[in-house]
């Protein structure tokens, strides 16, 4: 005895998600409604919803923050998902409409005003975004071939970088135990991810097939290549010339970009949603500025966690999201990704830790501090 | 279903050699017997319910291999994967399943009555003994491809049938995102409890999707028969108590199974099951009898006696530590079972355990009181 084929068989509320335990932007968004409309769909690449929700399925809450539960797994799902992706973009990237607003991109780094730390409270700076590769599948559903296709299109443009840009690829698969070790000590390999909100959607499959990292010789400028986007791209530099960091990161990119589509390639882009990323919580500039900085007296204020918002920053500890800080150093950084250009979040950071420090130097001289009025979104 | 394997129609517009994994750091069975020539033939097929090449594979490219034990690297996602993906997987099962070719037959034989002795297990030594199997039900996918809908399909009719069994087989069902606190404690105090697979060789197939929806635990009144619902198998049932009496657990074991099965023919379905393969599960490890009886037995001086390895190679039997297939053993207690599944019949099995188990003990018995193993060393089974 036989039943129907599985697909038939079911209405969509037999299929339809327990979420009564779960607190992430998907789940926010997700009604019964939305699901019977979207479930048939699929990407003309054959993505699904329910694969694009299973990482926010498996995975309810996240002990710090709301976690977006759900990914991309190629350019199209941003449109074929909009029912649900739209009001989850909304409510991640506070407030913004992508069926009424469009996104500024700006990558002039000249446009930066003051973006020279004091060294005696910033040791770092850093500026990392992403970039997707049009016309291949995002990490979540890429087939192998694709995976491979990245990896040879993005090594081969990086290879034509020049100056103190050239640098070498270290794919993962064939690095020598000494290669490994020198990047182990530079902070720079990456591992096969752990946290199960990347692997539950697929994105750690074949591992370490097509994995590598790229980084110039004067290790300054770093790219990530199928980690969790196509490519994760990182200008960094101890020390706080904020201002080098972002015309590295400006010129690295414009550089690659043109090197791609000398080849015929270009990145996935719109004016509605900007720099398409598997998550939505990386869309628009993809862009998160930042510093590790000594705060050892504001970081005990009361108002800390005030003043921080207020200027539309972040904190997380030294190890990144999903570490708490040690001591009373902090990785500080824009709150934004969408809606506001690169420019605009860059200067958002330069200008907000700036009032940081002064807050600090103040209260190492028992003045008081204000916390600032709501810069503007 | 379920990390985007399934838009197969998508890796066609690549060359299969473009696709083909890279399996130069492998060893399991599927790296061992995948060829380009097998995934090009292969990769344009599916099942009937969308199950790809790529599925069955994917847990054995994530997981070149596993320190103890040669794994498997492939798994099937409905009952029909046996069939359309038979290229790949006959030889998978040949290589693991001691020389079982696609020609040959299974035997089932679920008659206790057939199992001689078993009940005389010294209890000294043999400190608990225990059965286990699985069943897939007809016309559902399994774990690794399963929707909700049809997972919590395949919970409710379970429990349905489980819920009609009567006498010493009465019991109740625990459904994991539901049990209370109280219950949770006194599930994991029996050793009940199963939690989310953290095997990466289970997560990379997809079988933890959704957890806990659709998954639960049911036990009779006096907790010698437990069926695990919705983990890596649609059910697997348990059959256990402590000492030797392993023919009282097999009892047990064919009664609840045969019961079970008359529950689900009464609903209009049955568990998969075809005269070549046994019954389908999951794993191609499991298919045929599905079987692990099992005891946990004190042999210290055994264990550590030059010929330990032989005397278990003979006796087709395996050994694991007590914490189960990924664990070593502790202080000189073992987790014995037997080593075969397929072409074999869970009478025979289970007859081999007994057998085995008998000799193991008279062996350690002996070696305690310092005499030689020499003359009662067993032929090849």
């Amino acid at each position: 005895i036989h039943f129907c084929p599985h697909d038939l068989m079911y209405p969509d509320s037999a299929d339809y998600p327990d979420l009564r335990k779960h607190n992430n932007c998907m789940a926010s968004h997700l009604t019964p409604a939305i699901y019977a409309k979207l479930v048939d769909k699929a990407t003309p690449n054959g993505y699904t919803l329910d694969q694009a929700i299973q990482t926010g399925v498996d995975n309810p809450g996240h002990p710090f923050i709301k976690t977006v539960g759900m990914v991309a797994g190629d350019e199209e799902s941003y449109e074929v998902f909009a029912d649900l992706l739209d009001p989850v973009i909304k409510e991640r990237h506070n407030g913004y409409d992508p069926q009424t607003m469009t996104h500024p991109t700006d990558l002039d780094s000249s446009k930066l005003k003051s973006g020279k730390f004091d060294e005696r409270y910033v040791l770092s700076s850093r500026v990392r975004t992403g970039r997707s590769i049009r016309g291949l599948s995002l990490p979540p559903a890429c087939t192998r071939a694709e995976r491979r296709e990245v990896e040879k299109v993005v090594v081969d443009a990086l290879a034509g970088l020049k100056g103190d840009l050239a640098g070498t690829y270290y794919s993962l698969t064939h690095m020598t135990d000494q290669e490994q070790q020198q990047l182990i000590d530079d902070h720079f390999l990456f591992d096969k991810p752990v946290s199960p909100l990347l692997t539950c959607s697929g994105m750690a499959r074949d591992w370490p097939d097509a994995r590598g990292i790229w980084h110039n010789n004067t290790k300054t400028f770093l790219i990530w290549i199928n980690e969790e986007d196509h490519t994760r791209v990182i200008s960094m530099e101890k020390g706080g010339n904020m201002k080098r960091v972002f015309d590295r990161f400006c010129t690295g990119l414009k550089e690659v970009e043109r090197l791609i589509q000398e080849k015929g390639w270009e990145f996935m882009w719109n004016e509605r949603l900007g720099y398409i990323l598997t998550c939505p919580s990386n869309l628009g500039t993809g862009l998160r500025a930042g510093v590790h900085v000594n705060l050892p007296k504001l970081s005990k204020d009361p108002r800390f966690t005030k003043i921080l918002d207020n200027l539309r920053l972040q904190k997380r500890g030294t190890g990144g999201v999903d570490t708490a800080a040690v001591g009373s150093t902090f990785d500080i950084s824009n709150l934004d990704r969408l809606g506001q250009s690169e420019v605009q979040l860059v200067q958002t950071v330069v200008d907000g830790v700036n009032y940081l420090i002064e807050c600090e130097k103040k209260l190492e001289k028992g003045q008081d501090i204000k916390i600032p009025p709501p810069v503007r979104k | 279903m379920p990390f985007g394997n399934t838009h197969n129609a998508l890796k066609m517009k690549y060359a299969s050699s473009e696709e083909y994994p890279d399996l130069s750091q492998h060893n399991n069975h599927m790296a061992k017997i995948l060829t380009p020539a097998i995934y090009e033939r292969l990769r344009s097929k599916q099942t009937p319910s969308g199950f790809t090449l790529d599925d069955v594979i994917q847990t054995g490219i994530d997981n070149p291999g596993h320190p103890f034990i040669m794994t498997v690297g492939c798994v099937a996602g409905d009952e029909e994967t046996y069939e359309v993906f038979k290229e790949l997987l006959d030889p998978i099962i040949e290589d693991r399943h001691g020389g079982y070719k696609p020609t040959d037959k299974h035997k089932t034989d679920l008659n206790p009555n057939n199992l001689k002795g078993g009940d005389d297990l010294d209890p000294n030594y043999v400190l608990s003994s225990r059965v286990r199997t699985g069943r897939s039900i007809r016309g559902f996918c399994l774990p690794p491809h399963c929707s909700r809908g049809e997972r919590r399909g395949v919970e409710k009719m379970s429990v349905e049938a489980l819920d009609s069994l009567s006498g010493d087989l009465k019991g109740k069902y625990y459904a994991l995102k539901n049990m209370t606190d109280a219950e949770q404690q006194q599930l994991i105090d029996d050793h009940f409890l199963f939690d989310k697979p953290v095997s990466p060789l289970l997560l990379a197939s997809g079988m933890a999707r959704d957890w806990p929806d659709g998954r639960g635990i049911w036990h009779n009144d006096t907790k010698t028969f437990l069926v695990w619902v919705n983990e890596e198998d649609h059910l697997r049932v348990i059959s256990m108590q402590k000492g030797g009496n392993m023919k009282e657990v097999f009892n047990r074991f064919c009664t609840g199974l045969t019961k079970i099965e008359t529950l689900f023919k009464d609903k209009g379905t049955s568990f998969m099951w075809n005269e070549h393969l046994g019954y389908v599960l999951t794993c191609p490890s499991n298919l045929g009898t599905g079987l692990r009886a099992g005891v946990h037995v004190k042999i210290p001086n055994m264990s550590k006696h030059a010929k330990f390895e032989e005397v278990l190679k003979r006796l087709r039997l395996q050994k694991r530590g007590t914490g189960g297939v990924d664990t070593a053993a502790v202080g000189g207690t073992f987790d014995i079972s037997n080593a075969d599944r397929l072409g074999f019949s869970e009478v025979e099995l289970v007859q081999m355990v007994v057998d085995g188990v008998k000799l193991l003990v008279d062996m350690e018995k002996k070696l305690e009181k310092g005499q030689s193993i020499d003359n009662i060393m067993p032929a090849q089974k």
